[in-house]
């Protein structure tokens, strides 16, 4: 048996001494192209200029809100997306996408596998385009293969500073556009490059570039095999149902070359163990071993294998996105399923209904919130405040949240405690009546300080203050409290 | 002992390392060598250290420690930082100096500001005597009477923020100062009979519907009391004469606290801080105590006001 590149299980063949550590073999993937490669290049473009771009998107939100299509604007606690505005105490939005998020990746893992590591991952994505630059600036995998093994001479030095200023340049770049997301685009664009910018963006910048530059650069595909606490937890949700990157051994085996298969057709399979699957495999593994954590399940092996397939004049699909169960069957000469009924089956469809079900109630409750709250709070220093003409004062704070864009004013009501007036900070007492008017600035919490008086004589009772905002849309809220008076023990 | 073996080092054949040579009932240990990015996290430390030392105040001596080259010390930063804090409020406190007190209701912003600082105030200088709450004496009943609510609407000097403040500034019963606010309930003791002083304590406690009135108080009344307090007991803020036909007692409002009252006054006393607090804080404490529900509209603003100003820093 010819031996592969390299193998995640060379402890256990047995020639020579044991060894316990596998010291690490740089990969070299070979190019290829291929439907699996055409799709990994869409998802890359996109989903860098999804992250590259997103911050310089504008979105008006009027005078007073930033115009920055994306926002968590931090220092002033608020989350901004689009159409849509997160005030902290709504974090349960946050979370409920993080939920969703999660839940999504099992979606996705029981449906078409480890697709997310194979497409989407940051890590992946990142290393891909690393791995597109050594190629830029060494050449193919022969080369840079040839190239590892050079003596380090002026040559050598040259290309690995060239490359590696590339990385630079990428690895700053990306931790630059991460920055954005914090603060309004172009002016920190500006601030950053005349030192104005806040010590913590110049040290996130610094964090972020090492940290794309090493795990980019370097550590590429050893950050999925031992760091990525992902693929442990996928291998475990993955059953025989689930769409896998597969080498049909049943029909592969044994391996020969093209000419010995010509010689004795039957005591050959279809692999012809070119290897070109194990070469342009970006995790440096070898598919025909099986399933294996190292497998990032991009289907570039499949683009490989299928090229060879058509130049020796085989049928494609050797190496194929396939199920356990279908590979057996497929094995003893069965019809293959449709592709329809390895998704539709009862795990993906519960995942998607509990995925869609928390998208539904994230959408109602978004649609559902006002823009308006009240939060009202007892003094409990003095609790209550015997006046003059005998009347029993209570004073409250009153927190009224304008949570849109502009300024806007509010009608304070008391429900309940007949006979009581109330008066704030800025209406004197002359002027105490059941209702207050309260101006709030846009994007703001107004705290005033509400006197309510309730005659001698009132005993101490539950209570509500009610705000409405005095605008077409008229939200309501509204904040129960307790009137307290002298002699009640509570 | 006697069977004590030289150590034998020798490679262990899986791993290629040496082993430190002892052998504990066949189990032998590996001389592992330190981690290479150990090592030089260790080296880094040390080189960090060095400059440190140089830098920063490092080896202690007998007196104290050795000064670093940056001559940084932790109560310098503390100065320093104190300092900045300060020229913050300076800000604040000039434009609090300029204003006249009958003016601070126009400047909502620098009103507020007066209140928070007037907060911090009276919790270090006022909290002794008035309470945490500001409530005196009515926080709780197992309290001495005496020390005026500053909550409630019923003040016995005024309680717009000029009379606030002139109160603070000068105290009440505040020997020494000329200014002071002065008053004094004299003490009938001896002047009248115990059914003259019962009577008494009817009338003043019928001007509230809390006592049957009495023909003899009444006369009493108005020979003795009516004078300060008022024929129809509604006090003088002039001299600080209480309200008596109010709800709120600064002594007690039973029949035995009126009586001792009338017999053996107490008259409290309210320190001065002038010179003790400088005008800005006075101000702010004004400002804080007016706030809390009691305070009364402001005073006519005077064409062109006077302003103390505070020279001292």
């Amino acid at each position: 048996m010819n031996s592969p590149d390299r193998s995640w299980t060379e402890y256990s063949k047995g020639d020579g001494p044991e060894k316990l550590f596998e010291k690490r073999t740089q990969v070299h993937p070979q190019r290829i192209d291929g439907n699996f490669r055409r799709f990994k290049w869409l998802v890359m473009i996109v989903t860098l200029a999804i992250y590259y771009i997103t911050p310089w998107l504008r979105w008006d939100r009027g005078p007073f809100a930033p115009d920055q299509a994306v926002l968590v604007d931090l220092a002033n606690r608020r989350f901004y997306m689009f159409g849509i505005e997160i005030w902290p105490h709504e974090f349960y939005f946050v979370a409920g996408l993080l939920i969703m998020a999660g839940i999504g990746l099992f979606l996705v893992t029981s449906a078409v596998g480890r697709a997310w590591c194979g497409y989407a991952c940051p890590q992946t994505v990142w290393t891909d385009l690393f791995q597109h630059v050594d190629r830029f600036v060494d050449g193919d995998r022969n080369a840079r293969m040839r190239l590892d093994k050079a003596p380090w001479g002026a040559g050598k030095i040259a290309r690995r500073g060239f490359k590696w200023t590339i990385y630079l340049i990428i690895s700053f770049w990306t931790g630059g556009a991460w920055i954005m997301y914090f603060a309004d685009a172009p002016t920190l664009t500006v601030d950053f490059w005349t030192a104005n910018a806040a010590p913590v963006a110049y040290i996130t910048v610094a964090i972020l570039t090492l940290m794309t530059f090493v795990l980019g650069g370097f550590m590429r595909e050893q950050v999925c095999v031992y760091m990525c606490p992902w693929p442990r937890i996928q291998s475990a949700m993955l059953d025989e149902k689930s769409l896998l990157v597969t080498y049909k051994d049943w029909r592969g085996e044994t391996r020969g070359s093209v000419k010995k298969a010509n010689k004795s057709p039957d005591e050959y399979g279809d692999c012809i163990d070119c290897n070109q699957c194990v070469a342009v495999c970006p995790t440096g593994i070898d598919i025909r071993e099986g399933p294996q954590i190292g497998c990032i399940t991009c289907g570039l092996c499949i683009d490989a294998c299928d090229r060879v397939m058509d130049e020796v004049g085989r049928p494609r699909g050797l190496i194929s996105y396939a199920t356990l169960d279908d590979c057996e069957a497929e094995a003893s000469g069965a019809e293959p399923r449709p592709v329809w009924k390895t998704l539709l089956r009862p795990r993906t469809l519960i995942y998607f209904s509990i995925w869609g079900g928390i998208g539904l109630a994230l959408l109602f409750a978004l649609g559902a919130r006002t823009h308006t709250e009240l939060s009202a709070a007892a003094d409990r220093n003095p609790p209550f405040m015997l006046m003059s003409d005998g009347s029993v004062r209570n004073a409250f704070t009153l927190k009224i949240r304008n949570m849109e864009s502009r300024p806007r004013s509010f009608t304070v009501n008391l429900d309940g405690l007949d006979g009581a007036v109330m008066w704030s900070g800025t209406v004197s007492r002359d002027n105490a009546a059941r209702v207050l008017e309260v101006a709030v600035a846009p994007d703001q919490t107004k705290p005033i300080r509400a006197y309510v008086v309730a005659p001698a004589g009132t005993a101490a009772t539950d209570f509500a203050f009610t705000v409405t905002s005095n605008d077409e849309q008229a939200e309501t809220d509204r904040s129960e409290v307790r009137f307290v008076v002298p002699g009640e023990t509570e | 002992m006697a069977n004590k073996q030289e150590p034998v080092q020798r490679i262990d054949e899986a791993t290629g390392t040496k082993t430190v040579g002892h052998e504990w009932d066949g189990i032998e240990e590996l001389d592992t060598p330190m981690p290479r990015w150990w090592l030089w996290s260790f080296y880094l430390c040390i080189l960090f250290s060095i400059i440190y030392v140089v830098l920063y105040p490092a080896w202690p001596m007998v007196e104290k420690a050795t000064e670093g080259t940056l001559g940084w010390t932790s109560r310098g930063q503390l100065a320093e930082e104190i300092n900045v804090a300060e020229q913050v409020r300076n800000t604040v406190n000039d434009r609090l100096a300029q204003i006249p007190i009958e003016r601070l209701s126009e400047d909502g912003a620098l009103m507020q500001q007066a209140v928070a600082g007037g907060r911090a105030a009276f919790l270090v200088n006022c909290v002794q005597c008035h309470g945490s709450g500001a409530a005196g004496s009515m926080a709780s009943s197992s309290l001495a009477k005496g020390y005026p609510n500053l909550n409630d609407d019923d003040w016995l000097w005024g309680g717009d923020l000029t009379a606030i403040e002139y109160t603070l500034t000068h105290g009440i019963r505040q020997q020494g100062d000329d200014m002071t606010r002065f008053s004094q309930m004299p003490g009938f003791t001896g002047v009248f009979e115990d059914a003259e002083a019962e009577g008494l304590v009817d009338h003043v406690l019928s001007l509230t519907g809390k006592a049957k009135p009495s023909a003899v108080g009444a006369d009493l009344y108005a020979n003795n009391c009516a004078s300060c307090h008022g024929t129809a007991g509604l006090g003088d803020r002039t001299q600080g004469a209480p309200n008596l036909a109010d709800a709120i007692w600064l002594y007690g409002g039973t029949r035995a606290e009126v009586k001792r009252q009338i017999l053996t006054p107490r008259n409290g006393m309210m320190p001065k801080w002038q010179g003790r607090l400088d005008p800005v804080t006075i101000k702010m404490l004004a400002a804080y105590v007016h706030s809390l529900g009691g305070g009364e509209d402001f005073a006519e603003v005077a064409a062109d006001p006077a302003v103390e100003v505070d020279e001292q820093p």
